[in-house]
């Protein structure tokens, strides 16, 4: 199992339990305001955007090359910035906080 | 086996110089071919405006057929903005649980008529009929609405042989303008009512710009989705195996839709107007000229998606741009998209073959390009599972 705690554009801080699937279809499964997940989670849509916490990155990794294309052309993007689609789901993030981007 | 195919006939000008070009009516086009070089142009709508004079954005140019700006398709940011906040939640409604239901009853009834019938021709007698019904629920308004969609025929703007067919236009302004009249003399619930009683931007719609949305809607929604279903239905045809797959693995549903959508690219692109001098890709584009975002070979780009050209049916990272991208992607997007997904399912569950007895493709002309981008018919037998 892996908690994970996204703080929405309204402050709200909500803390999510899943152990398979994308930390998208976690956030979506669970109405986390600002994950839209349009596209099912392949990376063609940039509705699921976080910014990862600041010390949290090394463990939920970077983005990949076509990611990091797709951000590129987010007014809201950042370092920090992932599409948490691609975040997979599982222990290693364990504890980790996202920040939703819009 | 290649009855389903979609050739990409832009490969090698994608490779070499990047751009493509279309006279169209004396308003020349330079057709943008490379997926980074659509989506960074998509997102700069400052030099790529939509907001040009109604009907230019879009290839063939519609500037002699209409006057009204459809909306918010042919607006551009801060007013823009205004239109989205008040109909995504709308074109949301698809996510709903009862909308989902009611839609799934739509097409398995569809599905049973169709079944073990010795010969269907797919457009009309499914697409067309799934399409037009399947609106009903987008628009709420009662399903018998759709027969009169389904008596238009296939294409609201466009007719075979004739690219651009004014008096088919007309037919579908005066339906819309007699709605608008009747929801505004007897509101009820539907779209047409709503957008009657709501303010953007500070100001109660007019009726010209409910029409202009109502256009975008009926038109945008047509021939697309009427191509999605009809190319999945030739696709499954000569690819039975995926339909067993997706019969074996309905997680993989929604990955597939996705791909088939990035691989029918249902609209071939899109235009925008340079509202400044620029360059893409080392090509000069001068303002007050038109570009058009080419989806359709965006999504076959060797670059960025391997295998471009074949469906991999549970491909894992898809970032394709057949909903567009940025601020003018697809308003209908999640309409389509659950639509396709639960046809898959459907016929997943209920279909065990389709045999392809015979059909028409239909090629769109753009100059340089001829693209396969469906068919004007065919002609399937289903076999039930």
């Amino acid at each position: 199992m892996a908690k994970v705690t996204f703080i929405t554009a309204d402050d709200e801080q909500i803390t999510l339990e899943g152990d398979s699937g994308s930390v998208m279809e976690l956030a979506v499964q669970n109405d986390v305001a600002g994950i839209d997940g349009d596209c099912g989670g392949v990376c063609s849509c940039a509705t699921c955007h976080v910014h990862v916490a600041p010390e949290h990155l090394a463990k939920v990794g970077s983005a990949s090359e076509i990611e990091q294309d797709m951000l590129e052309l987010d007014d809201n993007a950042n370092e920090y910035s992932r599409l948490c689609c691609q975040i997979e789901l599982n222990e290693q993030i364990d504890g980790v906080i996202l920040r939703v981007a819009q | 086996m290649n009855k389903s195919e979609l050739p990409d006939p832009f490969e090698q000008a994608r490779v070499e110089s990047g751009v493509g070009y279309m006279n169209d009516q004396d308003d020349p086009v330079q057709i943008l071919l490379r997926l980074k070089d659509v989506r960074k142009s998509a997102h700069n709508w400052k030099t790529f405006q939509s907001g040009a004079k109604p009907g230019r954005i879009v290839v063939p140019s519609e500037v002699n057929i209409r006057e009204t700006r459809q909306i918010p398709f042919e607006v551009d940011p801060p007013e823009h903005g205004g239109f989205r906040k008040l109909l995504d939640p709308w074109f949301k409604r698809p996510l709903n649980d009862d909308y989902q239901q009611k839609l799934q009853a739509q097409i398995d009834e569809l599905l049973d008529e169709v079944l073990n019938k010795d010969s269907v021709e797919t457009v009309s007698e499914f697409s067309l009929k799934l399409q037009s019904r399947a609106l009903t629920l987008l628009l709420n308004t009662p399903y018998e609405e759709s027969e009169v969609w389904i008596g238009w025929g296939t294409h609201v703007f466009r007719s075979e042989g004739v690219a651009l067919d004014g008096d088919k236009a007309n037919i579908l302004y005066d339906y819309i303008d007699e709605q608008i009249e009747r929801a505004a003399a007897k509101p009820g619930d539907d779209l047409y009512s709503v957008l009657l009683n709501s303010e953007v931007n500070g100001k109660k719609l007019t009726k010209e710009e409910v029409k202009g949305v109502m256009i975008l809607t009926f038109a945008g929604g047509r021939d697309t989705v009427i191509n999605a279903v009809t190319n999945s239905i030739a696709y499954f045809g000569e690819h039975p195996e995926s339909l067993a797959r997706l019969k074996a693995e309905p997680e993989i549903t929604g990955k597939a839709v996705e791909e088939l959508i990035r691989y029918f690219a249902p609209l071939t692109h899109m235009g925008r107007v340079a509202t400044q001098d620029t360059q893409v890709c080392e090509h000069a584009v001068k303002a007050d000229t038109r570009v058009s975002l080419c989806w359709a070979s965006a999504n076959r780009d060797a670059s960025v998606f391997e295998k471009p050209n074949e469906v991999v049916l549970d491909r894992k990272v898809n970032p394709h741009i057949s909903f567009g991208f940025g601020t003018h992607n697809c308003l209908g997007a999640t309409h389509a998209r659950t639509i396709m997904n639960l046809l898959l399912k459907s016929l997943a569950q209920k279909v065990s073959s389709i045999e392809i007895l015979e059909c028409k493709e239909n090629i769109e002309d753009l100059e340089q390009f001829k693209r396969k981008v469906g068919f004007d018919s065919l002609t399937v037998k289903f076999k039930n599972a």
